[in-house]
């Protein structure tokens, strides 16, 4: 090999100027690519005022939010009257109908104490509040209109116009007046997620649940305790499992049947609008044009059709599914077939067979193991979109997941329906993984 | 067709000829009892949905067509009205026939037509989300790929995250955002984006992983750094299945973000959702009109840049 010093390098550049002239043009189109993109970013932020909502948005509910998903808040309230301390819990209380938990204890002077968190306690009587937090502790006097700090206040405790806020951090949060004090402890996890308050079940430990179906004595004399426990269980009122499997199951049905018919269509129709099958133009133009119509058409504009015409449920999820994807399918279908290898069909032909023949034998062998394999992708792809459209009516868990959202209560109800989902999705794609692996081998 | 008297098969053929029937017989066998199975499975389904559903689906065929009531305008002139918010003649001061009142006033008397406004909303919610996706993807298709990042624990990590990112409900990430930036585009954004992000993520690091690293390997042994590598070495093998990922992407999320609009991201999504439960026929065929159109001229100037960047093997799943 010859080497080429930077004479020749010179000598070549002089001899062909316009090889090396459109370089610097060319050279500047990633910097006004760039410039192009900065520009637009920059018109988004104030079309969208993206950094006035940043900057309003309320940052502190998202931290809240999220402790939702996988913790609960467990309220209590101690009312101060007639100089007596009485302990109220809300009507549908976490801990069932008749709560007497260990950490709130009632001294024989008619005080009651609150370990609220392991270092965070609450104590009352009619006159004073005691709070303690780790080795701090403030007194207020409540005897008066409003409540007065007897001593220094610390700084998780902040007062303001007759009402006091007490902060024990992440597990502990609690405010009073003259009359309440409503604490909120937290408790990680979710709670009554088996059986709910009114279920025999409820507050017994999973050994004692489970020597009870084995082995117990019948609660309900009608049934078994397990036909009575996986009742309760499915019927939970807090949790709905029932319901959320039900419109689970329906999203399936609808990702299902919808690409399954709208494979079965697009099969026979593909055939018709590939230009290398049916030899006729306007027939493959039609075809292919209704096919891009059936696309371009939106999945939501055909969900809401659908919503309005068979009313709101999967059979509206199922027929938009159905018609976007006989659209999509009949598109790449007939793309598949134009691209087929025409040997087997000349070979066939040539022997004399029947028409249908030759396709069957010509032109199906080569192409189901690629039709097959798109529409398990669509399967699997749908199975996430029939999660959206069902926020529209259109059936399935959708709906449930957006109204259990719209009361910004149910976090830890949406982080379950969220979990179930992910394990649909990773489920279904596996299985479209693994099969299609088998049916088109390592070219996927 | 004259037939032929078969040859005698030796017995070694012979059994050869009885174990290829077998297997023949057996693979029909499961092929029916596949069919049968799917085809059982297909029926159960409509049955269930048909149940489950609100209203029974042969009951409601006869009236499939009533859309048309409602659909089809008094006059069809109402639907460019609509369109480009020009005051009708049939105007009966409703919801349904008042025109001019989404008139976006830009300067003095020149106004966008409403829908063109959120059509607008709907295409920037789409554009920014790919950008999102576009730059949380290339930073991930590094830390994800084999030949560029050797640690297996850090691949994992950013595939997991990849896959959470893409499988997480785009509708539970705008619910999360809209209740704490209140419901609106931005929501929309975060919710697309993050999906794109996770989808874009593993097209690109599969794209990453199959590319030649000889160029890398030549950068490597004239002592180029980390970056220079990726500059020189991979971006300009990458660069061109990188954009026609991304604009395949745009596509898909200019639908999507339409369906996220349905659900309160605004944007014309939600205007169209509104349009056809309330039974406004000229407003919802306008609407319709300018998402097919819009939709139509995205996936060709798409498929158009696309087919330049890459050939005809961008048109392939």
């Amino acid at each position: 090999m010859s080497a080429v010093d930077t004479i020749d390098i010179d000598a070549v550049r002089a001899r062909y100027p316009d090889v090396f002239a459109p370089q610097a043009r060319r050279r500047l189109i990633p910097l006004a690519v760039v410039v192009a993109i900065i520009g637009y970013v920059a018109y988004a932020m104030w079309f969208f005022a993206i950094p006035q909502t940043l900057y309003t948005a309320n940052w502190q509910r998202a931290g809240l939010y999220l402790a939702q998903w996988i913790s609960y808040d467990i309220q209590v309230e101690l009312r101060l009257r007639d100089g007596a301390v009485r302990v109220v819990w809300p009507r549908y209380s976490q801990l069932g109908s008749n709560p007497d938990p260990s950490w709130v204890t009632k001294a024989a002077d008619g005080s009651v104490a609150v370990d609220v968190t392991g270092s965070g306690r609450l104590e009352a009587s009619a006159t004073t509040v005691t709070l303690r937090r780790g080795s701090e502790t403030a007194v207020f006097d409540i005897s008066g209109e409003t409540p007065v700090a007897i001593g220094p206040v610390p700084d998780w405790v902040s007062v303001s116009e007759g009402d006091v806020e007490i902060d024990w951090g992440f597990w502990g949060r609690g405010e009073f007046d003259t009359d309440r004090i409503k604490l909120a402890k937290r408790e990680p996890g979710w709670a009554n997620f088996l059986f709910d308050t009114r279920s025999p079940f409820f507050g017994k430990s999973p050994a004692e649940v489970v020597s009870l179906i084995v082995a117990g004595p019948r609660l309900d004399p009608d049934r078994s305790n397990l036909s009575l426990a996986l009742d309760d269980i499915w019927n939970n009122a807090e949790w709905q499992h029932g319901d959320v499997w039900t419109k689970l199951l329906q999203t399936i049905v609808m990702a299902f049947a919808g690409t399954l018919l709208a494979a079965l269509v697009a099969f026979p129709l593909s055939f018709l609008a590939a230009r290398n099958i049916t030899h006729s133009w306007p027939l493959n133009q039609l075809l292919k044009r209704f096919f891009d119509f059936q696309r371009s058409i939106d999945m939501l504009i055909w969900a809401l059709f659908f919503t309005r015409a068979f009313g709101p449920g999967p059979l509206a999820g199922t027929a938009a599914i159905f018609f976007t994807d006989t659209g999509t399918l009949g598109k790449l279908y007939a793309e598949a077939l134009e691209n087929i290898d025409d040997k087997p069909r000349e070979g066939l032909h040539s022997v004399g067979a029947p028409a249908i023949a030759v396709q069957r034998f010509g032109v199906v062998p080569q192409i189901l193991p690629v039709f097959a394999s798109q529409a398990l992708y669509f399967w699997e792809s749908n199975a996430r979109s029939a999660t959206i459209i069902g926020a529209v009516g259109a059936g399935g868990i959708g709906l449930k997941l957006w109204e259990a959202m719209r009361t910004n209560t149910n976090w830890a109800n949406v982080f379950y329906m969220v979990i179930l989902i992910l394990i649909m999705v990773y489920v279904f794609d596996a299985i479209s993984n693994a099969l299609r692996q088998r049916l088109i081998g390592s070219r996927i | 067709m004259s037939r032929t008297t078969e040859p005698a098969l030796s017995p070694k053929g012979l059994e050869l000829d009885r174990r290829w029937r077998a297997l023949a017989a057996q693979r029909r066998l499961y092929t029916i009892l596949i069919l049968l199975g799917v085809g059982g499975a297909l029926v159960a389904s409509l049955r269930y949905a048909n149940e489950t559903n609100a209203g029974d689906f042969f009951e409601r065929l006869p009236h499939f067509f009533d859309f048309t009531s409602w659909l089809i305008p008094r006059d069809w002139n109402d639907v460019w009205r609509a369109l480009f918010d020009v005051a009708t003649p049939s105007a009966d001061g409703t919801e349904a026939t008042n025109y001019p009142l989404g008139r976006v006033y830009l300067f003095g008397d020149v106004y966008l037509p409403e829908y063109f406004e959120l059509m607008l909303v709907t295409l920037n919610i789409a554009l920014v989300s790919t950008l999102v996706g576009v730059l949380g993807g290339v930073s991930l298709c590094f830390l994800a790929a084999r030949n560029t990042m050797t640690n297996a624990w850090m691949r994992g990590f950013a595939r997991r995250v990849a896959e959470i990112m893409r499988a997480f409900p785009e509708i539970v990430i705008a619910g999360f955002f809209a209740a704490i930036l209140s419901i609106g585009p931005i929501a929309a954004i975060f919710a697309v984006g993050i999906h794109t992000i996770g989808a874009l993520g593993k097209l690109f690091y599969e794209v990453v992983e199959n590319i030649d690293m000889g160029a890398n390997e030549g950068l490597s042994a004239v002592g180029a750094n980390w970056f220079e590598k990726v500059r020189f070495g991979t971006l300009p093998l990458i660069l061109p299945n990188l954009v026609s990922y991304s604009l395949l992407r745009l596509e898909i999320n200019v639908r999507a973000s339409t369906i996220i609009g349905a659900v309160g991201g605004g944007g014309i999504g939600q205007e169209l959702k509104l349009a056809i439960s309330r039974g406004f026929g000229a407003k919802t065929l306008a609407l319709v009109l300018i998402l097919f159109v819009t939709i139509v001229i995205v996936d060709n100037l798409s498929a158009h840049l696309r087919r330049r960047l890459v050939g005809e093997q961008a048109f392939g799943l």
